[in-house]
């Protein structure tokens, strides 16, 4: 007697399995006849595969994942830079940004956001290009020329009245925002606008010029450019800086696919789990960009050990490493010395538990088998 | 200013505070004492938009690329 669809079903998701194995069953056994016992055959033989694919207790995962990691990365491009695509917007990657991603940098080097628009905005090329231009910081120097007059003692600001328009801001907003900034009387004559140092000094003037050029008169502060690419059928928005708290608050923005590669960021902005789900992709992304497969259950533990206390921990001397119970087991890392000296000084004891430290004194590894103790029975 | 709520970003999975007697029948399954769980901070933006409190376990719920769905569950502390 063949079994009900219904009944098939039933038993599939009463299994202990995990929800990937169980929607296999379901679509493997979609529309096969079945007979009782070829159905417990088939959930036995299933099962048995899954508890042979576990992690054997006492098995050294880490060292594992470390290995699964670092021989890929032997293969990596030292070299430093690349251009993502079209979009010539540099990013680093590569062993160096992996380096990064493990190092948990507070800043990468080039940080960068992907930002992805709502509906409304993310199909129409010019609404997507004011969004941009919203996001864009914009300073002085996209707006016209400054140039100094030694004879006067005054900074003279030249708009062009273009790119007044296309950034939508006038002379007036110039102005205002520069009277804010500096504190200084702003004379503006058209698109001409006239500051003064407040004393008439060469080091004054070129110091006011400097301020001035830094300034940002509208835009996200720290997001220098952005490049908008067309994918699939949305525009989407990449950024040389990255904001990601202030953007995401943006009209036009979708917060909830908004992304950066600054792992910091995100950790403080979006949580600690999402620092977790970032380090992930990024690693995988950047292993695989190199043409390179590792498996992303070496990847998760990685992330998972970063995070595990609640804040983003490097893999390292200030981070995991420097963390061990072990004097031994961090002598053994980095700044060997310091270690020993400072335990000698504090009269820690070692208790030889890890791998690291009964490696250095001879003793068998408690790992695998050698984890295993036997007490006999009286 | 749009607000937007942390738990709708696509990188942050679901979590949801358990109960204590929730939390007994986890500890009870591995065996550990709530300390012994990985943390959260009480100021992450999860956790603070959740209104959890410190010593409260929290059940993350991830979308694991390799099992679907998987669960995790942190302490939270301060």
């Amino acid at each position: 007697m063949t079994l009900s669809k219904k009944e098939v079903q039933q038993q599939i998701d009463d299994l202990p399995l995990s929800d990937a194995i169980r929607d296999a069953l379901h679509s493997g056994l979609d529309g096969v006849e079945l007979r009782k016992e070829q159905l417990e055959e088939i959930i036995a033989q299933v099962q048995a595969d899954y508890e042979h694919s576990k992690v054997e207790p006492c098995e050294a995962v880490g060292v594992v994942a470390a290995q699964s990691i670092g021989e890929p990365g032997t293969q990596m491009t030292m070299r430093t830079f690349h251009y993502a695509g079209v979009a010539e917007i540099n990013v680093t990657l590569g062993l160096p940004r992996l380096i990064e991603i493990v190092d948990a940098r507070k800043v990468p080097s080039t940080p960068t956001m992907t930002i992805r628009l709502s509906p409304d905005y993310a199909h129409d090329r010019d609404l997507a290009r004011e969004v941009a231009w919203g996001i864009e910081s914009t300073s002085l120097l996209h707006l016209g020329s400054i140039a100094t007059d030694l004879a006067e003692m005054n900074v003279i600001i030249e708009l062009n009245e273009d790119a007044l328009n296309q950034r939508k801001i006038t002379a007036e907003e110039v102005a205002e925002k520069l009277r804010e900034e500096t504190g200084l009387a702003v004379d503006q004559k058209g698109n001409l606008l006239i500051m003064a140092p407040e004393e008439p000094s060469y080091r004054e003037l070129l110091q006011l010029v400097e301020k001035i050029k830094k300034l940002s008169l509208k835009g996200v502060d720290g997001i220098k450019r952005v490049v908008i690419r067309k994918e699939g059928d949305e525009y989407v928005l990449y950024t040389e800086g990255s904001a990601l708290k202030d953007v995401l608050l943006f009209e036009g923005v979708d917060p909830t696919r908004t992304k950066t590669n600054n792992i910091n960021e995100i950790g403080e902005v979006l949580g600690i789990e999402a620092a977790r789900n970032a380090i992930i992709n990024e690693a995988t992304d950047t292993l695989r960009e190199q043409g390179l497969s590792v498996d992303v259950r070496h990847i998760m533990l990685v992330a998972d050990i970063m995070t595990v206390d609640g804040e983003l921990k490097q893999i390292g001397r200030h981070g995991v490493s420097g963390e061990k119970a072990s004097v031994l087991a961090r002598a053994a890392f980095e700044v060997t010395v310091n270690h020993i000296l400072d335990a000698a000084v504090r009269g820690d004891i070692d208790d030889l538990r890890g791998v690291t430290e009964n490696v250095i004194v001879g003793q068998p590894i408690q790992l695998g088998t050698g984890d295993v103790h036997l007490i006999a029975k009286r | 200013m749009k607000k937007f709520a942390v738990q709708d970003h696509e990188l942050v999975p679901s979590h949801v505070i358990l109960s204590p007697e929730e939390v007994d029948v986890v500890l009870k399954e591995y065996g550990v004492e709530a300390r012994q769980l990985p943390k959260i901070h009480i100021n992450d933006p999860v956790a603070k938009e959740i209104e959890a409190k410190v010593g409260d376990v929290i059940k993350i719920i991830r979308l694991s690329p390799t099992a679907k769905k998987s669960v995790f569950y942190r302490l939270v502390i301060d």
